[in-house]
């Protein structure tokens, strides 16, 4: 017992204060490092990239993807179904999140792991279940045709119905999980409590229910918006080159056409896009007082 | 009346939602089993010749293999990396913690064909030639952010008066680490690991601009297969993909909880 503690109490001192002046330095540094080299400095010649062309510097890149009207129709392209996406999933995922946040406990899990499950499916697998499923003998067509909608197989695959289809169907749990880890915290007596002080169904869902889930909506909705506006695999397979977005311009200028000035203004583009929506999306995140004290 | 009647049709858009997200899947999986080359729905037949042929199938198998290894190499560095930096930043032993923990989680704000644009010339400016490694360090940024930020909230859980009890007790601190803070956040961390694994595993928008002719990941891979000649091969590969990952699932599930698995 005794020749244990004066060993360690020896051998522990001068070790302590060795590590305690090299330790944080010898942590943090390797991940730092190997982040500004190998993503930092990247992101920050892509940026300087668009600047310039073969002849020095030029900002002919961005004249010509925020001045061309071919292009703006391809940023409005994108913004576009990010817009629908968010909205669509939103619309399905906000009664869905509610509903899953009053099931019964063990239903919960289990609903929970349901929705949780085809998040971790690929992108790739998911989108190509939904080309089969949209095929003009694929199982969309033939229930509207034993439900009696149509009468002959529509074309489906390459249509906007398609694509907004399928990117809702994609990136709808991302909706539907922000919003529900909100609700479950939700007290529900809360609600019982403006019910019972008059306030009717829909006062209490616009002045309750509404402001308390706030948060997980606007998580939800930056979410969907940010990862639907940069989606390039589902869209490139549900409608292709009908349906021109800014990831198939970038996609093209490096991989086929080699503009590379152009495919980096593009992708500064959609950077700032990205940025945008993250730092919008963490101002209304806050609850509305305190951002009320900040300005 | 109406409270009730929102109720119900709350519970009827859940389980559309369900229905919606399964539908494309269970259709791979059917179409996977077809006789028929075309994947026609009701499915003809019931036969297994598509799994076999995925051992034909031009590089399916060493695209698989590639993946797995980029995925967890990746995942591994990502894993050592991120849990030091991380640990130092909770224990306030550097200055500017918070900014560190952003930084390091921010590839995940940034749209993964811009990453991937950024790498791509980044490489081609230092002469880097070699497709596997540009993909290794590529993921290894792609990782990070799920490591980071599964790590920092698993130690905002922990004690670290532990770290210092076991130190004080004659443990070095590395071994203090290893003997009692790994063990008490590796479920969170075997999570984040997962999520990283599966982040990397299926990335397209980062490796398209990466990989060369030899050096192709199974995203890459299948929907160059979907293009070119889409027959239920691809199914198949993507039934045993979907199987693999709810096995994998399943297993966390068991060691963590799904449940503090997806809080965290």
């Amino acid at each position: 017992m005794t020749t244990i503690e004066m060993r360690t109490q020896a051998e522990a001192q001068p070790r302590r204060r060795f590590f305690q002046l090299d330790t944080p330095a010898i942590m943090v540094l390797p991940g730092i490092v190997f982040m500004v080299v190998a993503f930092a400095i990247p992101v920050l010649i892509l940026v300087a990239d668009s600047f310039r062309d073969a002849g020095g510097f030029s900002i002919g890149g961005y004249r010509k993807v925020l001045g061309d009207p071919y292009y703006i129709g391809i940023i409005w392209n994108s913004l576009q179904l990010g817009l629908i996406t968010t909205i669509g999933s939103l619309l399905i995922g906000y009664p869905a999140a509610f509903a899953l946040s009053r099931a019964p406990a063990r239903l919960q899990v289990l609903l929970f792991a349901l929705i949780f499950l085809p998040l971790t499916v690929s992108i790739i697998v998911k989108t190509f279940g939904l080309a089969i499923m949209m095929r003009r003998d694929g199982i969309l067509n033939w229930l509207l045709l034993n439900v009696g909608f149509i009468d002959r197989p529509m074309r489906l695959v390459f249509t906007e119905f398609a694509l907004y289809f399928g990117m809702i169907n994609v990136f709808l749990p991302l909706m539907i999980l922000p919003i529900y880890s909100v609700m479950r915290q939700l007290d529900p007596r809360l609600t019982d409590a403006a019910a019972s002080l008059g306030a009717g169904p829909v006062t209490t869902f616009r002045r309750v229910t509404l402001p308390l889930t706030m948060p997980g909506v606007v998580a939800g909705i930056s979410l969907v918006f940010s990862i639907s506006v940069a989606a390039y695999v589902t869209p490139g397979l549900l409608i292709g080159d009908r349906f021109m977005t800014m990831s198939q311009v970038m996609a093209k200028a490096y991989l086929n056409i080699r503009d590379f000035n152009l495919g980096a203004s593009m992708a500064v583009v959609m950077l700032v896009i990205a940025v945008t929506i993250v730092f919008t999306s963490t101002y209304f995140a806050e609850p509305a007082s305190r951002r009320g004290r900040k300005g | 009346m109406i409270p009730r009647l929102s109720f119900a049709l709350c519970w009827v858009m859940l389980s559309l939602a369900l229905l919606f997200l399964f539908t494309p899947i269970v259709i791979v999986v059917a179409v996977s089993f077809t006789e028929s080359a075309v994947f026609s729905f009701p499915p003809q037949g019931f036969s297994l010749k598509w799994y076999y042929s995925i051992r034909n199938a031009d590089g399916l198998l060493a695209s698989a293999w590639l993946s797995a290894q980029v995925a967890f190499i990746s995942t591994l560095i990502s894993l050592v990396l991120g849990t030091l930096c991380a640990i130092a930043v909770v224990r306030r032993m550097v200055p500017g913690g918070d900014v560190i923990a952003t930084f390091m989680a921010s590839p995940l704000m940034i749209p993964g064909l811009v990453l991937g644009i950024a790498f791509l010339q980044a490489a081609r400016l230092v002469g880097l030639n070699d497709a596997y490694t540009t993909l290794l360090v590529a993921h290894v940024v792609l990782t990070m952010p799920f490591i980071m930020r599964t790590v920092l909230a698993s130690l905002s859980m922990f004690d670290f008066s532990m770290v210092d009890a076991a130190r004080m007790l004659g443990c070095s601190y590395p071994r203090a680490l290893w003997r009692v803070l790994v063990p008490n956040i590796l479920p969170g961390v075997m999570s984040g690991a997962l999520f990283a694994f599966i982040a990397s595993f299926d990335n397209y928008p980062i490796s398209i601009f990466l990989v060369d002719v030899h050096t192709k990941t199974l995203p890459i891979q299948l929907l160059n297969q979907l293009e070119m000649s889409p027959d239920p091969t691809v199914a198949a590969t993507s039934a045993l993909l979907i199987l693999a990952t709810v096995l994998a699932l399943i297993v966390c599930d068991r060691l963590v909880g799904l449940k503090r698995m997806t809080t965290i």
